[in-house]
């Protein structure tokens, strides 16, 4: 079984605070008017927290490179379905 | 004479395999939110200014404290898997029954939420945005169900002394199917309550 | 830990023990693809009953038999029962699950107990289905909306229906692709795999990626008519248009679930029956990937006039060229092994080398559906009806009934009789032409598909593809009674009546239920044939 150091807890509490603090940077930030931009780092923000948790609570950090690959794959192909589906919705 | 051991009697094996196979799991649910995260897309670009104004009628106070909730929830299984690895089946016990606990209450604030919209008349045919917003969480919403039940099955499990520091296969899994189940809701909360 | 049937077996053929238990909870990968076998062969008739009604209403031009209504559901489910109840989950779930642990010197697949869960869920798929039959669907199998949220029809029932199969088939793709890569026997390194496994692998990872989107797709249109969801919805803002992007985005790349195993078949039949190793084992191999990945890139073609914008038609329409190079490098790479070969004409090889002409057909009329201005005068003909045939009757079926015919004395432990599975064989080949060539001709012409009227100088046509379908039908029950005589009272199989040198021969007829008394160690590819130091040619 793979080695836990007992440094393990500690960096699950303060990827947990980066979590909490993190949305509430998104929240205050949603009042601040940017126009445009304020998707982008929504979403930007929201990135960070899922990547905060799919590396360090889902262990992806540690895994070989099959698993990156499935974790990986299936976000191409949502990128797929998006541009196809918007690049007739968009242009019509 | 000593055969090659068959890959299910094989420890290592069968933790790869399982954890392969979550990862699988998971590539389809990327794809099935992935859909309604592309309705979103279409609808949103189509109707701008319909977004801005109906999120309004959401509930962003209670939005926020499901997202906490969520991400203590998957703290408390990230602090689970690491009880077990260390032996400690009880820890892990409590630890899984908090996040259960929490996957309640999420639920109690989104009962609480959808309430509130019914009252005010919003419902998933009401519009564009409340049919993306009550499929979307509605769809999450059965996620946790599920993921409440897949935790609980593994406490059960957990009390009748199945797992130790090197057997613990079920709690990983099951605690992966969770964080992935938080993960959707880190997206849904801006996208749904905070879009401008 | 897993449970594994016959981990601790002792040697016992798999179809020994009794009882409708040992079947219905079983944990063998060998009993749950023959359980998916009869189930699906039972919808493939059903399924072929209601096109046979169809040929007999098309015999006359207008309507004779039926009312309009029941035509559409007669075309409903004929096409719905044959692509979501036999064609999907035949090769993969019936065949692939026999064999794909054989084939890599495994005793199971990587999770037995979720294979049972995925036989017993698409159980409740398609008692679901059959259920909705009260109110049945009259919309054609794509289901499009508006209509499909209007219609009388129990479309929410069937909607769960597709949902629960669909779900089966994840599964299904889920176990494969684990177990292809973590139960490979020692020495079975990727390139020494069986080509049916590379086509195999490539169809899982299809089925993984694409049934989620259906699943959703159907959700919504179940929500659209219970709850008044508004995606596909004009009068609320949705798009109906969104509901095919969905809907194709998994039912194109499912052509490719439905062909990528049959190829598979085909490239294990045509080196056994040429006595040569396979030409191109790389080539093929990576272009089952290929074919998988480009799939996913072309569902747009199916929307060319559904009024999306011009740029997506034409990205679309410029991606489907590309996925005939993949499919013709296996082409190439099938007639490259028979050339010079030793070849035989027992029945499976029959239908590899008719699997390789129909599918050339129907492959090569798919480019004048992907072009543009070609497929606005196509589109919705029966130019497309024959094209969908060629490839997937001739193509996916023809290759699965090389599949049965081949695996049919490894899976029984008994003979077939070849004189009567070449009458068979005849009469299908001749049947099939016959009754899909004319719908090329009667389609450039101008018959549009899913009407029960059509104009009278169709009638010529018509007829004579009726005749072809009666021939197909016999063809079909001949050959289906061959395998009943087979079972009861076939000559007893040897162990490789092929003299095959994939692993499933290298075992007992049929084979014991741990397949293998040890864990086979490789030290070869599976088509050294011709070697010296191979079998005898």
């Amino acid at each position: 079984m793979s080695h836990q150091p007992t440094g393990a807890r500690r960096t699950y509490v303060t990827v947990y605070i980066a979590l909490v603090l993190l949305t509430v940077c998104t929240v205050l930030v949603s009042y601040v008017n940017l126009g445009m931009m304020n998707v982008v780092v929504a979403l930007l923000i929201a990135s960070v927290k899922a990547s905060l948790v799919a590396l360090i609570f889902m262990n992806l950090k540690s895994e070989d490179r099959l698993v990156w690959g499935f974790a990986l794959v299936p976000i191409a192909f949502l990128a797929l379905i998006m541009l196809g589906t918007l690049v007739d919705t968009v242009l019509r | 004479m000593s055969t090659p051991p068959s890959g299910h009697t094989d420890p290592r094996i069968a933790l790869e395999a399982a954890k392969l196979g979550l990862w699988t799991f998971l590539a389809t649910e990327v794809l099935l939110f992935g859909a309604l995260f592309t309705a979103y897309t279409v609808f949103r670009v189509k109707y701008p200014a319909l977004f801005q104004s109906e999120h309004l009628k959401l509930n962003r106070s209670l939005g926020t404290l499901n997202t906490i909730v969520l991400i203590s929830s998957s703290l408390a299984v990230a602090l689970g898997v690491d009880a077990i690895r260390r032996g400690k089946a009880r820890l892990l016990e409590k630890y899984y029954a908090v996040t259960v606990l929490l996957g309640a209450v999420f639920l109690c604030v989104k009962y609480i939420e959808w309430t509130e919209e019914f009252h005010h008349g919003l419902y998933p045919g009401t519009n564009i945005f409340f049919s993306l917003y009550f499929m979307m969480t509605g769809v999450h919403g059965l996620h946790v169900i599920l993921g409440m039940g897949v935790l609980s099955y593994v406490v059960v499990l957990s009390r009748r002394g199945r797992f130790s520091g090197s057997y613990h296969t079920p709690v990983e899994i099951a605690g992966l199917y969770w964080h992935f189940v938080d993960l959707v809701w880190i997206y849904l909360l801006p996208l749904l309550y905070l879009i401008g | 830990m897993e449970r594994v049937a016959g981990e601790s077996g002792n040697g016992r053929g798999y179809l020994e023990e009794r009882g409708w238990r040992s079947w219905a909870y079983t944990l063998d990968h060998k009993r749950i693809g023959v359980m998916y076998l009869y189930t699906t062969i039972v919808f493939f008739f059903i399924g072929g009953i209601f096109a046979l009604l169809l040929r007999l209403e098309l015999l006359s031009p207008q309507a004779k038999y039926f009312s309009d209504h029941t035509y559409n559901v007669f075309f409903t489910l004929h096409g719905a029962m044959m692509i979501f109840l036999f064609i999907i989950p035949a090769i993969p779930s019936g065949l692939g699950n026999f064999f794909i642990p054989m084939h890599i010197g495994a005793r199971d697949v990587a999770f037995p107990r979720i294979n049972l869960a995925s036989y017993w869920v698409f159980a409740a798929g398609f008692l679901v289905v059959i259920a909705s039959l009260v109110s049945p669907m009259d919309t054609g199998w794509t289901f499009y909306t508006p209509y499909s949220a209007k219609t009388g029809a129990a479309v929410a029932t069937l909607s769960l229906g597709i949902f629960l199969i669909g779900m089966s088939s994840i599964l299904t793709g889920l176990n494969f692709i684990v177990t292809i890569h973590k139960l490979r026997a020692p020495g079975m390194t990727w390139h020494r795999l069986p080509l049916f496994i590379w086509g195999m692998y490539a169809t899982s990872i299809i089925q993984v990626v694409a049934t989620p989107v259906v699943g959703v797709t159907f959700l919504l249109l179940a929500m659209e008519r219970l709850l008044g969801v508004a995606f596909f919805d004009p009068a609320k803002g949705g798009d109906p248009v969104l509901f095919q992007h969905f809907f194709w985005f998994y039912s194109h790349p499912v052509v490719y679930v439905m062909i990528l195993p049959a190829m598979g078949i085909i490239s294990e039949v045509i080196p056994v029956f040429s006595r040569k190793p396979i030409f191109g084992y790389k080539a093929i191999a990576y272009s089952s990937l290929a074919i998988a990945f480009l799939g996913f890139l072309v569902w747009g073609h199916h929307m060319f006039t559904s009024g999306m914008s011009p740029l997506a038609n034409e990205i679309f329409s410029f991606l489907t060229f590309f996925v005939a190079v993949p499919t013709a490098v296996k082409v190439f790479n099938w007639i490259a092994t028979l050339y010079k070969g030793s070849i035989t004409f027992e029945s499976p090889m029959l239908y590899a080398l008719t699997f390789i002409f129909l599918f050339a057909v129907g492959g090569l009329t798919g480019p004048f559906l992907g072009a543009l201005a070609t497929d606005v005068q196509l589109h919705d003909t029966y130019f497309v009806v024959a094209h969908f045939h060629y490839t997937m009757m001739g193509g996916t079926v023809m290759g699965f009934f090389a599949g049965l015919h081949y695996w049919f004395p490894k899976m029984t432990g008994k003979m077939l009789n070849e004189r009567i599975a070449r009458i068979a064989w005849a009469l299908v080949f001749i049947g099939f032409n016959v009754t899909f060539f004319t719908m090329f001709i009667t389609g450039v012409k101008g018959m549009p598909r899913r009407y029960a009227e059509y104009l009278p100088r169709f009638q010529v046509e018509n007829v004579i593809s009726t005749v072809g379908s009666a021939i197909l039908a016999v063809g079909i029950a001949v050959m289906f009674w061959n395998f009943l005589q087979g079972l009861r009272k076939g000559p007893a199989a040897p162990g490789n009546p092929w003299r095959a040198l994939s692993l499933e021969w290298q075992t007992p007829s049929p084979p014991i239920t741990e397949n293998f008394p040890e864990i086979p160690v490789v030290t070869d590819w599976p088509y050294a044939y011709g070697k010296p130091e191979g079998p005898a040619t």
